[in-house]
């Protein structure tokens, strides 16, 4: 692999031969957003966000390789942002993105995107797609009227977990995401891994039961280990007033890389459950009662020391 | 794991033996598929049911429960036979091959057909996919371990690896996939009978001096202690008195329940430190809270032998301690003072005396995303895999292993085979993910798989309640009928404690690891009118 001289945005830079305009602008720290490319996904051109100039055509920065010495690229020219801003106005109309009522206010790639792009009134009449909510299960929470069709979790199910059970289906107008034979998740072969709710860039995938326990600024989040199996999966804990209210996986994990299974990511009711012990305990006339942890503690060396 | 994970990506042929990779490793079991679909690695799984695993195999050995061994060394007799074995490896860094030849030479794969039930012609085709493979891998899990002939199943796959050069080697190994968060670093900072950290021997005197000095006490015992299941013999016979039991249910884990139960009823005294009230708990004297893993700072260690940071997210809950406040407040008021003043500590005082964790620190596992060990010293990288080059204790050494049956075949009076194991959704006793809302969703109640011929021939239908027993005792539970188990063995998950299936299970167990034959007993399944 050879080195190339191109000039981006008008700055000089060397860039590996065959490396996308999107990876050597995200290694010169050069802003290019994007809403179906994802980092641990294959690369599918799909969603056109990504748009630059690159002598003279318009093109997707994450799937042209650079393969010419002196290329030259544009990433915030007129012609790019006048070329994005349409691809996400066409986003807008096409859905329910109303962020007052949605719960990925905060963490949201779209709205990150009309805001980047400074968006005050949607330009075309939005057609309001009315799909049913998929309600049917307490882990995934699925609002396809929010969905913007990029196919991550298509991708993140079928290449990355290899569980096949989400795709597109139907055509035309009619395209939108399914699991199975377009069943509700509960109905589907879905085994709840997760993995498209961690990559869905709206509010159309959500974890059940995170939604209303908190908003995304608020959170505190803490890397940690997951209790389970023994394969040590990196978690991502968020934390809103000292409770957990969302587990995720660790995009850079080294062990899972983000992935995780059902109990690592929606298994964590046992934290703040009810039943909790929370004080020590002493069997008296075959009951417990409470107990300090000074008499508790008492009790054991007396009958171990004999 | 002799090696690590992700070299997965980096096999050309991964012998599954013993593991529900999908159910009970799922993120290790989506690598593996991932190898499977990019055509980097060819799959063979050996498993008496028809796991998700199978729909991605190239080959699938269903072998009867219990018949590991004769497997294994059919498999290396075609080996042997056609002369597929690594020749200069074995010569250079193994001893005893001799044994091993004379060892597996009865077992041709016409006679490991009539033992395991494994066509002939599979054996063979397996044989070379594994042996002619240039890295091939083992992975395997509780159905390799679990049974009265555990440590001869490891040896055997041992010896396998070994005989075709793939330890040693990146994208080889014997990988145990361990079923638990940290029992890799409970073992290896000693929470074993035998010995103190790092698998120094509590019988060996100079060890014993070195972790007095490091203690500052005197006259450590030099008898190795019980094992679990050595425990509740003990207790039953009244030789033990009382019992400490920290973050464990034997009440729905253990084997033979009925008898656990009259075991533990009968100590004179029971602590059980939890973050519940298990149907253990409710037999204690004194039952001290713990905190859930949120709530607490420390370390894992994972399968690939990792360690890897907990990291703290919450404050305990009300009065709950965690663990080594516990400990350390107890020794104190046993007359040794424990003053540590976080997790932190103690793991730095546990370096001092576990030479494969004396070059890890709370600083360098953050940084570099944890760290493998043997890590002998602080500018140590860490150890991906194990035996580069030599195998640690110098030469291979192959081990002659014969097949033993199972302790308890079906019989007459009990003419199904019962295996028992996990579900994805559910973890050993349910004390966790059965108080959780969407995993109780998707997997609500114990069940009872069979299959359609063996419910056909009992008149049983789908769904219907059944009542399962073996000579321990009895459960009702609900029927799946499927072809995943084959025909005369039925599996029941242990995650349920109003079905348990540890009531029926045989508590015989290995002689040298002391596991139990949770994977084989004989049960009936009768209809209940």
């Amino acid at each position: 692999m050879g080195e190339l001289a191109i000039t981006i945005d008008g700055r000089e830079l060397t860039a590996e031969k065959g490396k996308t305009i999107l990876e050597i602008c995200r290694k010169n720290g050069i802003h290019v957003p994007t809403l179906c490319y994802h980092p641990r996904l294959r690369v599918v051109g799909k969603c056109r966000v990504c748009v630059v100039e690159g002598e003279p055509r318009l093109t997707t920065a994450c799937t042209t390789p650079v393969e010419r010495e002196g290329m030259v690229v544009f990433t915030k020219s007129k012609r790019v942002l006048e070329a994005r801003r349409m691809v996400v106005e066409l986003l807008l109309a096409g859905g329910d993105h109303n962020c007052l009522f949605c719960d990925s206010n905060g963490r949201c790639e779209l709205q990150d995107l009309a805001y980047e792009l400074k968006m005050e009134q949607p330009r075309f009449p939005i057609d309001q797609p009315a799909w049913t909510i998929d309600n049917s299960n307490p882990m995934i929470f699925r609002d396809l009227n929010k969905c913007v069709l990029c196919g991550r979790c298509v991708r993140a199910c079928n290449e990355v977990q290899v569980n096949n059970v989400i795709d597109f289906g139907y055509r035309g107008h009619r395209g939108k995401i399914v699991t199975d034979g377009d069943k509700d998740y509960a109905d589907s072969t879905c085994v709840f891994c997760g993995e498209c709710v961690q990559v869905c860039p709206t509010g159309a995938l959500m974890e059940q039961k995170a939604r209303f326990g908190g908003r995304p600024w608020d959170a505190k989040v803490v890397t940690s280990t997951c209790a389970y199996c023994g394969i040590g999966c990196s978690i991502d804990l968020h934390v809103v007033d000292g409770k957990v209210v969302k587990i995720t996986g660790t995009e850079d994990g080294v062990v899972n890389k983000g992935s995780l299974c059902a109990k690592g990511r929606f298994g964590y009711d046992f934290i703040h459950h009810e039943d909790r012990l929370t004080t020590p305990l002493i069997r008296e006339n075959g009951s417990f009662r409470k107990a300090s942890w000074d008499e508790a503690l008492g009790r054991v060396p007396a009958v171990w020391e004999k | 794991m002799t090696n690590f994970i992700d070299e997965i990506y980096t096999t050309d042929c991964m012998f599954l033996i013993g593991t529900n990779t999908t159910e009970n490793h799922p993120v290790i079991s989506i690598k593996m598929k991932q190898a499977v679909i990019h055509g980097k690695a060819k799959l063979i799984v050996a498993d008496p049911r028809e796991i998700d695993m199978v729909g991605f195999a190239d080959i699938w050995l269903r072998q009867k429960p219990g018949t590991d061994v004769a497997l294994i060394n059919g498999l290396m007799n075609v080996i042997i036979e056609e002369r597929l074995f690594a020749e200069k490896y074995v010569n250079e860094r193994t001893e005893n091959v001799e044994g091993l030849k004379e060892s597996v030479k009865s077992y041709y794969p016409e006679y490991v057909e009539e033992i395991t039930g494994v066509p002939r012609d599979d054996i063979r085709k397996a044989a070379r996919l594994y042996a002619e493979a240039r890295r091939g891998s083992i992975y395997y899990a509780m159905g390799i371990t679990q049974h009265i002939t555990g440590t001869d199943n490891v040896k055997s796959l041992a010896n396998m690896a070994m005989l075709c050069g793939n330890v040693g080697i990146q994208g080889g190994g014997v990988n145990p996939l361990r079923g638990q968060n940290n029992v890799q670093g409970a073992c290896d900072l000693g929470a074993l009978p035998n010995v103190y950290p790092a698998y120094q021997k509590v019988d060996n005197k100079d060890i014993r001096a070195k972790f007095e000095q490091a203690w500052g006490v005197s006259s450590l015992s030099s008898r190795p202690g019980l094992t679990v299941t050595e425990m509740i013999i003990a207790a039953e016979k009244g030789d033990l008195k009382a019992l400490y039991i920290m973050g464990e249910n034997p009440l729905v884990s253990d084997p033979d329940l009925n008898h656990v139960k009259k075991a533990l009823e009968n100590l004179d005294f029971m602590v059980v430190q939890d973050i519940f009230m298990t149907e253990t708990a409710k037999l204690a004297d004194v039952v001290l809270p713990a905190v859930s893993f949120a709530e607490k700072n420390g370390t894992f260690t994972n399968t690939e032998r990792r360690v890897q940071r907990i990291t703290k997210a919450i404050e305990p809950l009300k009065e709950a301690h965690p663990d080594w406040k516990i400990i350390s407040e107890l020794a104190t008021k046993m007359g040794y003072e424990m003053a540590y003043e976080s997790a932190e500590d103690i793991f730095s005082e546990m370096r001092t005396v576990t030479p494969r964790y004396a070059g890890m620190s709370y600083e360098r596992i953050a940084e570099e995303g944890g760290l493998q060990w043997p890590c002998p010293a602080q500018d140590h990288p860490g150890t991906p895999y194990l035996h580069k080059g030599k195998f640690v204790r110098g030469k291979g050494l192959f081990h002659a292993v014969e097949f033993i049956p199972p302790a308890e075949l079906p019989d007459q009076e009990f003419p199904l085979l019962l295996s028992t194991g996990r579900v994805l959704y559910h973890y050993l006793a349910g004390t966790l993910t059965r108080k959780d809302e969407g995993l109780n969703f998707r997997y609500p109640n114990a069940y009872v798989e069979m299959n359609p011929s063996d419910t056909f021939e009992l008149g049983i239908e789908e769904e219907e309640i059944v009542r399962v027993s073996s000579r321990r005792g009895d459960i009702n539970v609900a029927v799946k009928v499927t072809r995943r188990s084959p025909k005369g063995v039925v599996f029941i998950p242990f995650h349920f404690i109003e079905a348990p299936a540890n009531r029926l299970t045989n508590p015989a167990f290995d002689p040298i690891a002391k596991i139990p034959e949770y994977k084989v007993c004989a049960v009936k399944v009768e209809k209940i009118n």
